[in-house]
Order: C-alpha cells, then sequence, then structure tokens
C-alpha cells in the first residue's frame, strides 16, 4: 500500500526576507523599529496594489551592504555648470562642509528635529515601502535651509559606478518665504546596486523650487526615489525627471498643496529596454482651493522594456477650482515592450477642472514617410522624431542639468 | 517644352497596384521627358494620389504587376529616401505636421541628402541659412516660418508653400506635385504656380495632379491625361483641361461603360 509522503513543513522562503534582513543588519538599523517589520516581510509583490506591475526581485542580485566607499567614483565625473554648488556628500559623515553657498545653509539641531519628517507624515508617504526602507537605511540626514537670495544651482550626485551595495541618501529642504532654488539631482550607477532617495521638501509662501532628476543607470542597477513636498500657497514646485537604463527605476514624487492656490508642473521622460522597468507613481493632493497642476509623463519602450505609470489627483472637498491636467504619452516601439499607464483622479469638490489623457503609439508612420520623402533615411527619420518626443521634457531642464547631457545618452541608447 | 529628342525621366509601363486587399491601379502607362510639364486629371477615387504615393515609395501600397523607370533604373527597388535622393519630388496634398522638429532643421537635412547623392559638398548650418532665405523668394515665404516646427500650426496655403519650398532646395529631376492647389486662395494659387514654373526648366519635368483647370492657367501644361478607375483613360494637349472643364466627367463613365473587360472588380 503506498504511503503519502510528510508535506514539507515549510513553504519555499522568500528570498526577499532573508537579504532584508542581512540588509537592514549591515546597515546596523536600530531594533526593535517599525523597520524590523519591514525586514520580515520581505520585499512588496505583486499582491499589493502598488507594486502590482513592478517585480523587485533584482533587488536580492544587490549585496546587502553599504556601498564602500560611497563616494569614491565621484572623481571621475564632470565638472558642475557655471553657478552650481556640488553638494560635497563625503563631508557629512564629518558633520558638513565648512563652507556654505550664499543662502544655503545647513538646519540647526532644534528646527531639524521639528522638521524631519514632518513632510512624510503630512503627505502620508511615511507609509510607502521605498520611504521605509530609505528610513530603514538610516542614512545621514542631510537638512538644508533655503533662504531669499540663492543665486547658486544646488546639485547632489551619487554615482555607485560599477560597484555592488546599497548607496542610500536623505535629504530635507526648507525652502523659505519668498527663496528660490535650482536643485538637480543626480543618480548614475553600471554595476548591481540599489540607490535609495528619500527627499522631503516644505515650501513656504511664495517660494520656488526647479527641481531636475537625471538618471542614468544599468540593467543590474536599481533606484528607488521617492520626493514628498508640501506646498504653501503661492509657491511653485517644477520637477522633471529624466531616466534610462535602470534594471529597477521606481520614483515616487507626491506633491501636498495645503492650502491650494499653488503651482505644480511634473514632466518625466524615461525609455526603457530589455531587463528594464521604469515606474512611477505620482499623487497631487489639493487640499485647498485653486491650485494648479500640469503634468506630463513620456515613455519610449523598446525590446522587451516595460513602464508603469500611475497618476493619481486627490481633489477633496476643500479643492474647489483646481485646474489640473495630466497627460501620459508613451511610445511603444516593439512588439515585446509593455506599458501599463493608469490615471487615477478621486475628486470630491464639484467646481474643478481635471483633465487626463493617455496615448500609446508608434512612431506616426505617415511622419516617418514624409521624412524619407524628402531623402532621410529610415534611422535618421526615428532619431528626429525620438528626438523631439524628449525634447518636449528636456525642455524644461534647468541649464545646470545639460552637463549631463541626457538627450545624447538618451539618442545613443536609440542608436 | 516638348522635345521629342529629350531623354526620358520618367516611364511608367502597365503598373498595378493594391492596398491591403484592393486593387487600385490597373494598367498605368506613362512616359515624362525632360522638360516637360505633365497634368494629370480625375475624379476622386480615380487613383491619381496613389499613383503619386507609390511613385514616392509608400509602404502601405503593393505593385502586383508593371514597372517604373527612373532616369534608367528600375524606381521601384529604391527606398522612399533613395528615390528622393536620385531626384524624384512629391509635393503632398496634406503635408504632415511634425511637433518638435524644427523646419529649418529638417530642410538642411533634407537638402544635404540630396546634396550628397549630386556628389556636392553638404552645407553647414551657416552656408544653408544663405541658401534657405535665397529660396523662401520663390514662394515669397517669411522667415519665421523656419524657426517653427515643421508644418505645425501652419495654414494649408503656409504649408502648401513650405512644400514648393522643399522642392527649390532639393531641385528634383521629377516633382509630382498632389493637390498644390487645394485649399489656396488666389493670392496663394498665384505665387505657388508662380513658384512651380520658375523651377521648371529644360532637364527637370513636373506632374501636377489636379481637380482645376485653375492651376493649369498659371502653368501650361504640355500634356493633359485623365485617369478614371486606376488607368489613364485619355490623353491629350491643354485643351483637354478645357473640355474637362465645360464638360464634366460624366463622359469619362461613358467611355469606362464601353470597356467591359478590365473592371477593378474582374481584376481582383
Amino acid at each position: 500500500m503506498p504511503t503519502l509522503s510528510p508535506l514539507t513543513s515549510q513553504a519555499p522562503v522568500d528570498p526577499g526576507i532573508p537579504w532584508m534582513q542581512a540588509l537592514l543588519e549591515a546597515f546596523s538599523a536600530p531594533s526593535p523599529a517599525p523597520e524590523a517589520a519591514l525586514a520580515l516581510t520581505g520585499l512588496p509583490g505583486r499582491r499589493e496594489e502598488a507594486w502590482r506591475f513592478t517585480n523587485l526581485s533584482l533587488l536580492t542580485q544587490i549585496a546587502p551592504r553599504p556601498l564602500d566607499p560611497a563616494t569614491a567614483h565621484l572623481a571621475g565625473l564632470p565638472a558642475p555648470a557655471a553657478h552650481t554648488w556640488r553638494l560635497p556628500l563625503e563631508a557629512w559623515p564629518a558633520g558638513g562642509p565648512k563652507e556654505w553657498p550664499t543662502g544655503i545653509e545647513p538646519l540647526s539641531e532644534p528646527d531639524l528635529s521639528s522638521h524631519l519628517g514632518q513632510v512624510l507624515a503630512e503627505t502620508g508617504v511615511q507609509t510607502h515601502w521605498i520611504t521605509r526602507l530609505n528610513q530603514g537605511l538610516a542614512p545621514a540626514v542631510i537638512a538644508l535651509r533655503i533662504r531669499p537670495g540663492v543665486s547658486t544651482c544646488l546639485e547632489v550626485v551619487t554615482d555607485t559606478a560599477q560597484l555592488s551595495g546599497v548607496q542610500p541618501l536623505r535629504l530635507l529642504l526648507l525652502v523659505e518665504e519668498g527663496a528660490s532654488l535650482e536643485l538637480v539631482q543626480v543618480h548614475r550607477a553600471s554595476g548591481p546596486s540599489l540607490t535609495s532617495i528619500g527627499i522631503e521638501i516644505h515650501l513656504e509662501k511664495g517660494a520656488r523650487l526647479h527641481h531636475a532628476l537625471v538618471a542614468q543607470g544599468s540593467t543590474s542597477s536599481a533606484l528607488l526615489a521617492g520626493t514628498a513636498v508640501n506646498q504653501a500657497p503661492g509657491s511653485h514646485y517644477s520637477q522633471t525627471s529624466v531616466s534610462w537604463g535602470w534594471g529597477l527605476a521606481r520614483q515616487e514624487p507626491v506633491i501636498l498643496q495645503s492650502g491650494g492656490n499653488a503651482t505644480t508642473q511634473l514632466r518625466g521622460l524615461h525609455w526603457v529596454r530589455e531587463g528594464q522597468i521604469a515606474d512611477t507613481h505620482s499623487r497631487v493632493c489639493f487640499a485647498g482651493p485653486e491650485g494648479k497642476l500640469d503634468q506630463i509623463h513620456k515613455v519610449v519602450a523598446e525590446e522587451a522594456g516595460r513602464s508603469v505609470f500611475n497618476g493619481c489627483i486627490q481633489v477633496p472637498r476643500l479643492g474647489q477650482r483646481t485646474d489640473a491636467s495630466q497627460l501620459s504619452r508613451s511610445l511603444l516601439l516593439s512588439d515585446r515592450a509593455r506599458i501599463d499607464t493608469k490615471p487615477e483622479l478621486e475628486i470630491v469638490a464639484d467646481d474643478v477642472r481635471c483633465t487626463h489623457g493617455a496615448t500609446i503609439s508608434r512612431l506616426q508612420e505617415d511622419e516617418l514617410f514624409y521624412l524619407q520623402s524628402r531623402g532621410i533615411s529610415a534611422p535618421q527619420a526615428s532619431r528626429l522624431l525620438l528626438r523631439s518626443f524628449c525634447q518636449e521634457v528636456l525642455a524644461d531642464l534647468p541649464a545646470a542639468a545639460r552637463v549631463w547631457n541626457p538627450l545624447a545618452s538618451l539618442l545613443e541608447v536609440a542608436r | 517644352m516638348i522635345r521629342p529628342d529629350a531623354p526620358i525621366l520618367l516611364e511608367i509601363k502597365d503598373l498595378h497596384a493594391r492596398i491591403d486587399e484592393k486593387p487600385i491601379l490597373h494598367g498605368v502607362n506613362l512616359t515624362i521627358r525632360a522638360g516637360e510639364i505633365h497634368a494629370l486629371m480625375g475624379r476622386n477615387g480615380s487613383g491619381k494620389s496613389t499613383l503619386s504615393k507609390i511613385l514616392a515609395g509608400h509602404p502601405a501600397y503593393t505593385v502586383t504587376a508593371g514597372s517604373v523607370c527612373f532616369e534608367g533604373q528600375d524606381l521601384l527597388g529604391l527606398s522612399p529616401e533613395e528615390r528622393a535622393r536620385k531626384g524624384l519630388f512629391l509635393g503632398f496634398q496634406y503635408p504632415v505636421e511634425i511637433p518638435g522638429v524644427s523646419n529649418l532643421e529638417f530642410l538642411r537635412v533634407a537638402t544635404n541628402a540630396r546634396r550628397q547623392e549630386r556628389g556636392e559638398e553638404e552645407l553647414d548650418t551657416f552656408s544653408f541659412e544663405d541658401l534657405v532665405r535665397e529660396r523662401l523668394q520663390v514662394v515669397q515665404m517669411d522667415p519665421a516660418f523656419l524657426d517653427r516646427s515643421v508644418n505645425e500650426g501652419f495654414s494649408g496655403g503656409e504649408k502648401k508653400r513650405n512644400e514648393i519650398l522643399q522642392m527649390a532646395l532639393l531641385s528634383p529631376q521629377v516633382a509630382i506635385l498632389d493637390e498644390t492647389d487645394s485649399g489656396l486662395d488666389i493670392d496663394a494659387l498665384r505665387i505657388v504656380a508662380g513658384g512651380v514654373s520658375q523651377l521648371a526648366g529644360p532637364n527637370n519635368a513636373t506632374l501636377l495632379i489636379t481637380h482645376y483647370q485653375r492651376l493649369l492657367e498659371a502653368i501650361t501644361p504640355d500634356f493633359v491625361h485623365v485617369m478614371a478607375a486606376g488607368r489613364i483613360l485619355r490623353t491629350g494637349g491643354k485643351e483637354l483641361a478645357l473640355e474637362l472643364e465645360s464638360r464634366g466627367y460624366d463622359w469619362v463613365d461613358e467611355e469606362l461603360d464601353r470597356l467591359p473587360s478590365t473592371t477593378p472588380v474582374e481584376m481582383s
């Protein structure tokens, strides 16, 4: 008589759990802490709505330890553009740099403790997995106060080069009433590394921030970048994010117009090829009247590249006369590429104007033929059209971002 | 200008073509020599625009029989860009708007592709600007249009002028102008027609596709062809256009009825 072999007592272990445990241990995260719970649950999976289309298993291929030395490779980077101050990240373990440009200064200790984490709580991102992970890695917080009269562009650069490991960065910006700043955030990687970014920004009344994010990765590297912004009335925030090459790039810009009556502009351009996924989950909430949003999200997907866009716009009852527009435009250049795009509008106020649209297409055949009929070769015609597709977003990058030459790199990707 | 000994630039023999599964051309024959101006007339749907697109190499059409010889070589074996570089030009009925691509750069890249083919030196941005400003006069076009995106937000007349500007820059051997007169007011028509006449010479040829006698008053054709049901039904001189203007196309139907052998249905 055949007998049943005993069932194995344990389900196969999710490789994300030991990876997370090793990672938090290597970063000596305080325990017990909320981060401990984070470790036990491993990596978020497809059962969670926010991660339905994005698989995080690439992370387990990355050594779960700090990059060492984290800043060794910054030497080979292009020099900053004129009037640009590159944040000397290497100075932070020793308490930060001694000299600062006019109008940019470190936040004093009492200010820091009253502000740190505040925007994360207000925008609701402190429960997001990428925020918890970033906090779990407990990076030294770089906290800056921006006063009126700053004439320098602030540049923050990480480059993990070909190293394996994890590079965390946490930045807090307090932009004072009437102050104005250009922030260029650059992340580069060419090896199996994770760059974990947590940025919290408070824009006081009438403050302006022109924020650029230029991220160039490789198929073995991952970027998890959260940006939480609280905008007071009269403030202006614009973010232009360009990424290409990452095996995994997840970005979560979350903006709260706490009293409405502010302007927000979001621009995204993401290029994906074989083995790459670019995922943007954005959320803009209008907690007061007469706020404005202008959002354009663009994607070029080649080969078996994948892209996910979830654009949430929240207009509660207080958000009367909100004027928001969101447009998602994707180019699908191959039969194997995949694009998931979803607008998500939660509107309670009854007097609002919210438009949204999504297009997914190939390069327009009639445009290609028109160019070819003038003697322009098919590859050159494609490049012209792709360049114009990208240019709409790239034109919004501040001048200081051009030393990173994203257009040339993107078109090199296009061959 | 008809010169029987002038070299043949374009020779279309028994051309049959279809789009998807639908046959559209049913045996087109047409010979164009240097120095000649031809007008191709006919009702909507007779195959005029299809013929022009096939000559330019539009990928949506499939040639099922026949041949096209351009300056002695097989045109149908060439890609659209090779045809353009060798001197075949199609002026579009509906010029395409290309947002984000600068008109000036587009014109320069196209001009240089043609110059390269002819063994001429490519023009840098400065020399090209000189050239383009001079050629703008052919169509009396405002230089401001150079700084805009290709055809984007141009009026119908501006688009057509931009087409003739491209023709002026590319100096084609054979220019096919597909309803270049449609959507033009009297002044724009005069300017466009003037541009075309100015560019026509003893060494090139022009094929005008049009519905109206109006254009042919400004540009006198050497030959007028009437197209119907995918082939050329009749060929004559400029008086044929006048006859069409007064009689309309009803006689074409009668003539087609007398040709039962190759109706489109039977062809498929």
